[in-house]
């Protein structure tokens, strides 16, 4: 039993789990109805879903950064590649003579994410031809993105009006959020594609450790080329549902700070951002404790200003549970306890 | 090389004996300044700023003045602390992400207990207290529970915005009269130059903090740090002790500049000063800092802010680039400075 418990506490989705599972009894005692999920004008309907919904750009986000932080890297320009995307979709939508034809929809998104892509190559450049700490190469474009996303929109705020391009955010396909959709294929293609093949294997390697991979004949190069334009792909993707749910392209704020809360939920999923080891569904875990927390703080009545404490509460309390200092802590207070259990069983 | 020899026909100012051939002995020592790691970055960013000056008073009208350059120091007092306190992080190999939300909450402190009458011979101490015990707290998270400091100051970052969000969500204007003597004050430097007293604070944190860097055993354990904290270790240098100051100096920085800007706003607003941890950690690349710790001067950091507040002078007298241009330039002199970073280091192992 206690070694169960033991093997339970060690596993690294075990913290993150109870996290989400105290957030939901919360969210119970506050707000009987919170797991209800009713069908309304064939589509679902709930707080579960609202927050798969509003989760999704995070989700999305994270599940790039969680193959970047594998590397050993960090992704800082997301947040600045979304604006982009989000203001590229916008100016091609608001330039075209028909912005309600799918058409030009589908060919905004199509420009918005080939640009992302050179973007992404560009950050790959940096870290894996010119050898630059990733945290400073993605963050010339974090501060250099704004910019050009400014300079798309020419300092406006770009407001579209089309129903095909707004679905994107808010609409339904068989009654599920087509966010929660675009975030569930995301993350389906980065598990099959990393896990079913060697490919997750190789950018554990070169996280774990790149002078050893080398000489194994891994291609360190070529994989962070990959990681990095994945990663602001799905920043792109993000961008566009961000960007679509309002309906306007705003350079300043579409994923202000979006990179640090996916950051926060590959972190608090369990990947150490030293690199190596990743955890997938641990950054889902992480992603739906942000958001999860996000809801808490509106269904308990906290005045919401007050989220970006709670926020720092939960990131602290995750990472002091994760520490090493604290694990070595908690198995020397287990080993005494088996000890003291051990002696009782041998003195009866 | 040669043609680079022949062509200066200049006498050659060099103390003390310089060698057999002392025109060699100049291009050499110009050339082992740039490519060190340790001068190189610095002499590049000095010659920058001052090709830059150049250029914007031969375009402009009236930049080439002292007090274009004065308003440089004035404009950007606060950042100078900020990127005084990043410097001693950075050259412990760390990075501080609070810094801009510590600069709007020390605003909002010091906006709501003004408010409410408390003496600013009060607030200014508790405010530095505040934010120092914070950046204990950040710099024991990192010490003691082996947290990555990206991932430590991020979480003092949401601490401190959510405070400010807390302690109120409109701006709180400062109406006290020490303060506005504060900001409005002009010291005449004479010949209608003049500064404001937060410059004076910024140049003597910067004068202490040179002093700190260069002739204290604290200074020295910092760049040991950067070096390699291992050996430091085995050295028998206070690694732990000097890595959890590190933090509490960045976090009274951050009060310190937090102050300096309500003298300079006089106001507290809960979104002040996002991105501003971007600009000290800019400035202090810029500067010639190495990222990986180990190298890197605080007057360079200086000098780093000086060029940032230079380009933005510059963007601000064309009149027709739009303040996006800023951004932009700042990403692109980031990069140029990487990547010099890179090749001077590559270059000398």
């Amino acid at each position: 039993m206690s070694a169960l418990l033991a093997r339970l506490v060690a596993n690294r989705l075990f913290w993150p789990i109870v996290m989400l599972l105290v957030l939901f009894t919360i969210n119970l005692v506050a707000f009987p109805g919170f797991f209800a999920v009713t069908l309304r004008d064939g589509h679902l309907f709930g707080s579960l879903i609202d927050i798969l919904r509003n989760g999704a750009p995070t989700l999305i986000i994270a599940v790039g950064m969680t193959l970047v932080i594998a590397t050993r890297g960090i992704d800082l320009s997301v947040g600045a590649v979304a604006a982009i995307s989000g203001a590229v979709a916008c100016s091609i939508i608001l330039g075209s003579p028909e912005p309600a034809n799918p058409a030009t929809v589908a060919v905004a998104v199509t420009v918005a994410l080939l640009i992302s892509l050179v973007l992404g190559m560009w950050n790959g450049f940096l870290v894996a031809v010119l050898g630059i700490q990733p945290i400073i190469a993605t963050l010339i474009l974090m501060t250099a993105g704004r910019g050009v996303a400014m300079l798309i929109t020419e300092g406006q705020i770009l407001t579209v009006n089309s129903p095909p391009f707004k679905a994107l955010g808010s609409g339904f396909w068989f009654g599920v959020p087509i966010a929660v959709i675009i975030a569930a294929v995301v993350f389906g293609v980065a598990a099959l594609v990393t896990r079913r093949t060697a490919l997750g294997m190789f950018i554990e390697s070169v996280g774990i450790n790149p002078e050893a991979s080398r000489q194994a004949g891994v291609r360190a190069r070529g994989l962070l080329f990959v990681v990095y334009t994945f990663s602001a792909f799905c920043a792109a993707i993000a961008g566009l549902i961000l960007t679509a749910n309002t309906a306007a392209a705003d350079a300043n704020n579409t994923g202000l700070f979006i990179e640090l809360d996916a950051i926060l939920a590959v972190v608090i999923g369990g990947t150490s951002l030293a690199g190596g080891r990743y955890s997938l569904v641990g950054t889902l875990v992480g992603a739906l404790v942000i958001q999860t927390l996000v809801t808490t703080v509106y269904t308990v009545g906290i005045p919401p200003i007050a989220t970006m404490v709670f926020k720092a509460a939960v990131v602290t309390i995750v990472c002091l549970l994760q520490s090493p200092t604290t694990n070595e802590a908690l198995s020397g207070f287990r080993r005494r306890l088996a000890l003291r259990a051990g002696k009782g069983v041998a003195a009866s | 090389m040669t043609k680079l020899l022949d062509a200066p026909e200049r006498p050659v100012r060099t103390g003390g004996p310089a060698g057999p051939t002392p025109r060699v002995s100049v291009a050499r020592r110009i050339r082992n300044l740039l490519t060190s790691p340790k001068y190189g970055p610095v002499t590049v960013t000095a010659v920058l700023f001052v090709v830059i000056f150049i250029v914007g008073g031969v375009r402009y009208r009236g930049f080439f003045s002292g007090q274009v350059f004065l308003n440089l120091l004035v404009d950007n007092s606060y950042l100078i602390v900020l990127a005084v306190g990043m410097t001693f992080v950075i050259l412990t190999g760390g990075i501080d992400l609070s810094v801009g939300a510590v600069v709007a909450l020390s605003g909002m402190i010091a906006a709501s207990l003004l408010q409410t009458g408390w003496s600013p011979a009060v607030v200014i101490p508790l405010i530095l207290v505040l934010t120092s015990v914070l950046g204990l707290l950040v710099g024991l998270m990192i010490h003691i529970f082996k947290v990555q400091p990206f991932i430590a100051t991020l979480a003092a970052m949401f601490l401190a915005r959510g405070l400010c969000y807390v302690i109120s969500q409109s701006s709180i204007s400062i109406t006290d009269e020490t303060f506005v003597q504060l900001a409005v004050t002009r010291i005449p430097l004479g010949g209608n130059l003049s500064i404001t007293p937060s410059v004076i604070i910024a140049v003597v944190v910067v004068a202490i903090a040179v002093w700190v860097l260069h002739a204290t055993r604290f200074g020295r354990t910092v760049y040991a740090i950067g070096g390699g904290e291992q050996s430091g270790l085995l050295m028998g240098l206070p690694v732990a002790r000097t890595k959890v100051l590190v933090y509490v100096i960045s976090g009274f920085c951050s009060g310190l500049a937090g102050v300096l800007f309500t003298f300079y706003t006089l106001s507290g607003y809960p979104l002040t000063a996002i991105g501003t941890e971007l600009d000290a950690i800019a400035a202090v690349v810029i500067g010639g800092t190495l990222l990986t710790g180990g190298y890197g001067f605080v007057l360079g950091s200086v000098l780093g802010v000086l060029v940032l507040g230079v380009i933005q002078t510059i963007i601000t007298f064309e009149g027709t680039l739009s303040s996006w241009w800023t951004k932009i330039f700042i990403g692109a002199l980031l990069l140029v400075f990487i990547i010099l970073q890179k090749v001077l280091t590559a270059r000398r192992r």
